[in-house]
């Protein structure tokens, strides 16, 4: 009984903190992705810089008609701000510009399960998020 | 029924935790603005601001009533158009905090006014459906809200230069060109 209420309180404690930023670096994000991707595909290779690269770019013909990719809001240099279709800025995407950006493992989870689903109309794969990583981390 | 118990205390402990964090400050609102008139109450809270301004300005929780934020925050997958979810968490008390705050919990007069203009069945998403709004706007053409230099209604901000601190006070408007 006391064992459980411990167990109980922790998991309170969790729920209180879990929402709280922990700093990571972009390579920590990508051992973590890696580690994904060999789950979801054995033959996994490796990330790609280019097919990020080409992922950023990819138009999509949306369900409603409207063509949209990465770049639709990021503006197609990620070294640059882009703007929400609210009109606010957005910070620039690459690393070595921003260096925010990929620091915060919750942050970079909810905004690919955003922007996944409003792009690509579906989740994206530990396979794209990490060569998406990859090609941001290239660009200098 | 001991299990049943520690049950109760830990969601009790957990949502007083979450009430602490999400009621926040709630202050006067600029020189006399309490009450009547004036700027909306200043209201804060962490998440509220840095989600909800993450995208678009950030738009005061006296703007519309607790139905409509309701109705807003259950529907963030599909937010304007876009997937704007959030972890089941930080919705639940951002939901909290817009509801203490809304239009129709407040004191405010424009808060108040708001709140009356809307049909007791109805709960609009968009604070520019009001009946309130399209009244006050009347006399702001289209082709005016279409400017770059505003880009459409829902841009407060472009015009109300203290928007997102609930002030619409007349003297504060500037239209730009």
């Amino acid at each position: 009984m006391r064992k459980s209420f411990v167990k109980h309180s922790l998991v309170a404690l969790g729920l209180l903190f879990s929402t709280h930023t922990f700093a990571a670096t972009p390579q920590e994000l990508l051992k973590q992705y890696e580690a994904q991707a060999k789950q979801e595909n054995s033959a996994f290779t490796g990330f790609s810089s280019d097919k990020g690269a080409s992922f950023f770019k990819a138009e999509h013909t949306h369900s409603d008609g409207k063509k949209v990719s990465c770049s639709t809001c990021h503006t197609a240099d990620p070294r640059k701000q882009g703007k929400t279709r609210a009109n606010k800025v957005i910070e620039p995407m690459v690393p070595s510009v921003n260096a925010q950006r990929f620091t915060d493992a919750a942050k970079v989870e909810k905004w690919f399960g955003r922007n996944c689903k409003d792009v690509l109309e579906r989740a994206c794969t530990a396979q794209e998020k990490g060569d998406y990583i990859q090609y941001l981390l290239s660009v200098k | 029924m001991k299990n049943w118990m520690q049950f109760l205390v830990l969601v009790t402990s957990i949502s007083s935790a979450g009430t602490l964090l999400a009621s926040g400050g709630f202050g006067e609102g600029g020189e006399g603005g309490e009450g009547r008139g004036k700027q909306m109450p200043t209201v804060t809270n962490v998440k509220w601001a840095a989600e909800c301004a993450s995208c678009h300005m950030l738009y005061h929780p006296g703007l519309l009533p607790e139905k409509s934020w309701n109705k807003v925050m259950a529907g963030l997958d599909k937010h304007f158009g876009e997937n704007a979810s959030l972890d089941a968490a930080t919705q639940a008390e951002i939901t909290r905090f817009l509801a203490l705050n809304s239009a129709d919990k407040s004191d405010n007069r424009r808060s108040s006014r708001i709140s009356q203009s809307i049909a007791t069945n109805a709960a609009p998403l968009r604070i520019t459906e009001t009946r309130y709004f399209t009244a006050k706007h009347d006399e702001v053409s289209a082709a005016t809200f279409k400017r770059k230099s505003i880009g459409s209604a829902s841009n407060c901000m472009a015009c109300h230069k203290g928007a997102e601190k609930g002030d619409f006070s007349e003297s504060q408007i500037k239209i730009p060109r």
